[in-house]
């Protein structure tokens, strides 16, 4: 390989940037001045491109240094990892918070998407962009959904500069929201994260019973309430012990399919390749969806323990958490929390004395919904873009780095604790026989009480909007997000189960319900999910890349109109979303269209 | 390309293409077999020299059991599966694919689409006269080769032939997403300030004419193109001792382009910059 590199410069500041996060060069080969030695000697080849996984971390240390990215910071980038500057520069361009033209130091990220459309965001953004207009230093931005919908409208505003400062408006007034683009250090603090958990302190809750309780930076806390019970007990029943109890508690994933834990992890486990990864996703970008935000920031050592004993269960020894980029707070807390332990002997190279090696770095995503697919978060931890790979392989064969990978959502890890705290059996009695054990749910949108709640599976959804404070005039509860699907006001007695869900013609996805009463226009609504299907497209495939882009001008059409008039169109959309179900690499094509298709379908949205 | 392994001795497969038996040898993919077959699977961003990308998912084929539909260039057949090629699921994939591409890009230099179009009865134009299209300028910065992106249906197959999979140039990557990706090198530059090293392999490989030589495409430009009258001779390069394999087209007495055979077991179909561009000095009559 024999890179060509322009003759762009970095700047003084850029240069700092990337050599802050790999130390200075060391040789003429990755980037310092040519001496004598350097003639004489060729440095980098594999062992520097065994970095390319810092490519990344490397272009967030620019852009949040600077603001953007420009081509001299970008080759030099490429220069200390050996990468090829057009694969660099198409991962800068793939991802939302990543800018390679000159912009302001300030990005206000003002959310868009369905809770906050529904809390008047686009009379917020307006009341913002005339306050904050060209030459006002900030770069507003629409951005879909930022996980702050129990507070929305919702507005997030980056400053670049050492170190980058961020501040969180929600629920966001223009004033607010102003002085947080232009202040970040003055803005008010947020709300607390038991601030999300209208239950909070309740006894009975079993995932979230820290959450509001504990103080989420103080590690003796958490060991005070129980942390660190269940990775003893997991340490006495050995690796093929936990994935026992694990597979006969019966937990399902919690990220959207619904894939039994167990024989994942077991999977993993027996592979003979190594060494074997452990993924925990936490690229929540589902709109409407924010409870791994809360529980990362309300109870941040639950998750490093939990991927302590799943790690410890698949033969792991290396954790990477998968962190959206949009989430400053969960970011810092969880670090935090990663460092204590490490300090205190809870990660590292023998925890708890018991010879086992386990460490986790976490990983920030940089505004991209397609990265939570798995195998496209594979593609973003190691430096490609995140496009999803084709399966099979599945990523417990051939995962991360190529290697037996193990990868389960926030939820899903949070759940191995009470498993092994209360046994399997007890966990199984929670819920449903095929939906065992607690779930949370994300409620927003019209309701009293919008937060995270905490029930046992087969609740109904009118118990859940009960609980929640429903108000009256319920036109439509959206279930599962953007890639869910529409359920009516006379389906209130459909249990939140998998299987109750599937065969109400639903899904419960990822645990959202989104509650929209008939002051929100419904059409307006639909086409922001088609938007937002469009603008998340990864591009890799046909059906998705264009039949994404097809829909969404079909919809504009037909936003004002009804009956005979969208007939045509409607019919299209079905044709197109047909294929894009069937035809599409991922998750992301091939449910792009349920929720449009259920609006249609069970509310009659263009009758 | 023929589903016989000449290699090491592997193992065969069984299974079934619409409902007939089939047995390939191990690691072939169901599009190897359904050729074998005789079937016919169309296919855009396949290529003989390339690992299959799945992109354009115009092979798709419906296997018992699967959810979805499965690419049948990359898909491998396993013992026991059931294929069928020509399912009114299948057809319809395919025929909303050939839509959905021909309306945002031009197709008119891709060869065996417009049959494809007619066969499964897809219909561009339905999508309105408003439908977005990618609107490009073709790209003309040097003197070798012309980019129109305006004809790319981001098959990947050039950033494959120029990366890791043939030339280890990595000129050439994918930036921007979703409808507003496209074929780019560093910076978006113009291929002169790139580390395009001008091989020309992308252009062996590109599946539509978004990548072409000048030489051609000027000549459609002025309108006088045409390869029913031209002659194909395939020699050997006369610049280095490596002996590549060249096949000269020539029109009017001049040499338009050269390609290369992706059958040469050493080449397949890959050139450097001299044997691909370097003829002028074979028709120059003073």
């Amino acid at each position: 390989m024999d890179l060509h590199f322009g003759d762009s410069k970095p700047t003084d500041d850029e240069r700092a940037a990337v050599d802050a996060l790999f130390g200075p060069p060391q040789s003429s080969w990755e980037g310092a001045d040519r001496s004598d030695a350097d003639l004489r000697w060729a440095r980098g080849g594999r062992e520097a491109r065994d970095r390319r996984d810092l490519l990344l971390p490397g272009l967030h240390a620019i852009n949040d240094r600077i603001g953007w990215i420009s081509e001299g910071a970008l080759d030099y980038l490429c220069r200390r990892l050996t990468v090829p500057p057009a694969e660099a520069y198409g991962v800068a361009t793939f991802y939302a918070m990543f800018s390679v033209e000159p912009r302001p130091a300030t990005v206000l990220h003002v959310c868009t998407d369905l809770a906050c459309a529904a809390a008047g965001a686009s009379g917020l953004c307006a009341g913002i962009e005339s306050r904050l207009g060209v030459g006002s230093g900030v770069s507003v931005e629409r951005s879909p959904c930022l996980g702050l919908c129990e507070r929305a409208p919702a507005a997030l505003a980056v400053k670049a500069g050492n170190p980058v400062r961020t501040a969180v408006s929600a629920p966001a007034s223009v004033e607010a929201a102003v002085l947080a683009a232009s202040a970040p250090d003055s803005a008010p603090e947020e709300r607390p994260a038991a601030g999300a958990v209208p239950q909070a302190g309740d006894p009975s809750l079993i995932l979230l019973n820290r959450v509001g309780v504990v103080d989420p930076s103080s590690l003796d806390d958490y060991r005070a309430h129980g942390g660190y019970t269940a990775l003893r007990r997991a340490f006495a029943l050995g690796p093929s012990g936990i994935i026992r109890e694990v597979t006969d508690s019966g937990l399902l994933g919690r990220g959207g399919a619904a894939f039994p834990t167990g024989r994942k992890w077991q999977a993993t486990a027996s592979q003979p390749d190594h060494p074997h990864y452990l993924v925990c996703n936490a690229d929540e970008s589902e709109p409407g969806t924010f409870k791994d935000r809360v529980l990362m920031e309300g109870d941040p050592y639950a998750l490093v323990e939990a991927m302590t004993v799943a790690a410890y269960a698949v033969g792991a020894h290396k954790g990477y958490l998968y962190l959206r980029g949009e989430y400053p707070r969960a970011l810092h807390r969880m670090q935090y929390a990663v460092d204590c332990a490490r300090a205190r002997g809870l990660l590292g190279d023998d925890i708890l004395g018991q010879g086992y090696a386990f460490d986790i770095e976490i990983r920030r995503g940089a505004g991209a919904y397609i990265c939570g697919e798995e195998t496209a978060l594979f593609n973003s931890i190691e430096g490609y873009r995140g496009e999803p790979r084709s399966k099979p392989p599945f990523p417990v064969e051939k995962g991360l780095f190529g290697k037996p990978t193990v990868e389960n959502n926030v939820e899903t890890l949070v759940n191995v604790l009470p498993i092994l705290t209360m046994g399997a059996p007890a966990y199984a009695a929670i819920g449903t026989p095929r939906s065992t054990g607690p779930k949370l749910f994300c409620v927003s949108g019209t309701v009293e009480h919008p937060g995270v709640y905490e029930l046992p599976f087969g609740a109904t959804l009118g118990e859940l909007l009960a609980l929640a404070g429903v108000r009256e005039n319920l036109r439509a509860v959206l279930l599962g997000g953007a890639a869910g699907g529409f359920v009516r006001p006379d389906d209130l007695d459909v249990p939140l189960t998998f299987e109750g869900t599937r065969e109400a013609g639903t899904t419960l996805g990822s645990g959202v319900v989104m509650a929209f009463d008939d002051t929100v226009p419904m059409p307006r609504l639909l086409l922001r999910i088609a938007e937002f299907f469009r603008d998340e497209s990864c591009g890799q495939c046909v059906p998705c890349r264009v039949g994404t882009v097809r829909q969404e001008e079909a919809l504009h059409r037909i936003v004002e109109r009804t009956g005979a008039d969208a007939a045509d169109d409607i019919a299209l959309l079905r044709e197109v979303g047909r294929a894009m179900r069937d035809a599409s690499i991922c998750g992301l094509g091939q449910t792009a269209w349920n929720a449009v298709e259920s609006a249609i379908d069970r509310l009659g949205a263009y009758e | 390309m023929t589903a016989i392994a000449l290699g090491v001795p592997r193992r065969l497969v069984e299974f079934t293409i619409d409902g007939q038996e089939a047995r390939v040898p191990e690691g072939s993919t169901i599009l190897d077999a359904c050729r074998a077959a005789g079937k016919d699977v169309p296919t855009l961003c396949q290529g003989d020299t390339l690992t299959p990308k799945n992109a354009c998912r115009v092979c798709v084929v419906e296997v018992e059991g699967s959810r979805t539909l499965v690419p049948a260039c990359s898909r491998r057949a396993e013992p026991g599966m059931e294929v069928r090629t020509d399912t009114e699921r299948a057809r319809h994939s395919r025929k909303i694919v050939l839509e959905l591409l021909a309306s945002s890009v031009d197709l008119s230099t891709t060869p065996m689409v417009a049959g494809w179009i007619k066969e499964y009865d897809a219909k561009p134009d339905r999508f309105g006269p408003a439908a977005a299209r990618l609107n490009e300028e073709p790209k003309i910065d040097n003197d070798l080769y012309v980019r129109d992106y305006d004809k790319c249906i981001l098959c990947y197959k050039c950033v494959d032939a120029c990366g890791d999979q043939w030339q280890n140039t990595f000129a050439i990557s994918v930036s921007g997403r979703g409808f507003d990706a496209r074929i780019a090198v560093e910076h978006d530059a113009p291929l002169t300030d790139s580390a395009c090293v001008y091989c020309g392999n992308c252009i062996e490989v590109c599946p539509t004419g978004a990548l072409s030589f000048k030489s051609e495409y000027d000549r459609r430009v002025a309108g006088n193109w045409d390869e029913s009258v031209q002659t194909q001779t395939t020699t050997v390069c006369a610049y280095c001792g490596v002996g590549c394999n060249l096949t000269l087209h020539v029109q009017d007495n001049e040499i338009v382009k050269v390609t290369s055979p992706h059958d040469n077991p050493v080449t397949h179909g890959n050139l450097c910059i001299k044997g691909r561009f370097g003829y002028q000095h074979v028709q120059n009559r003073g």
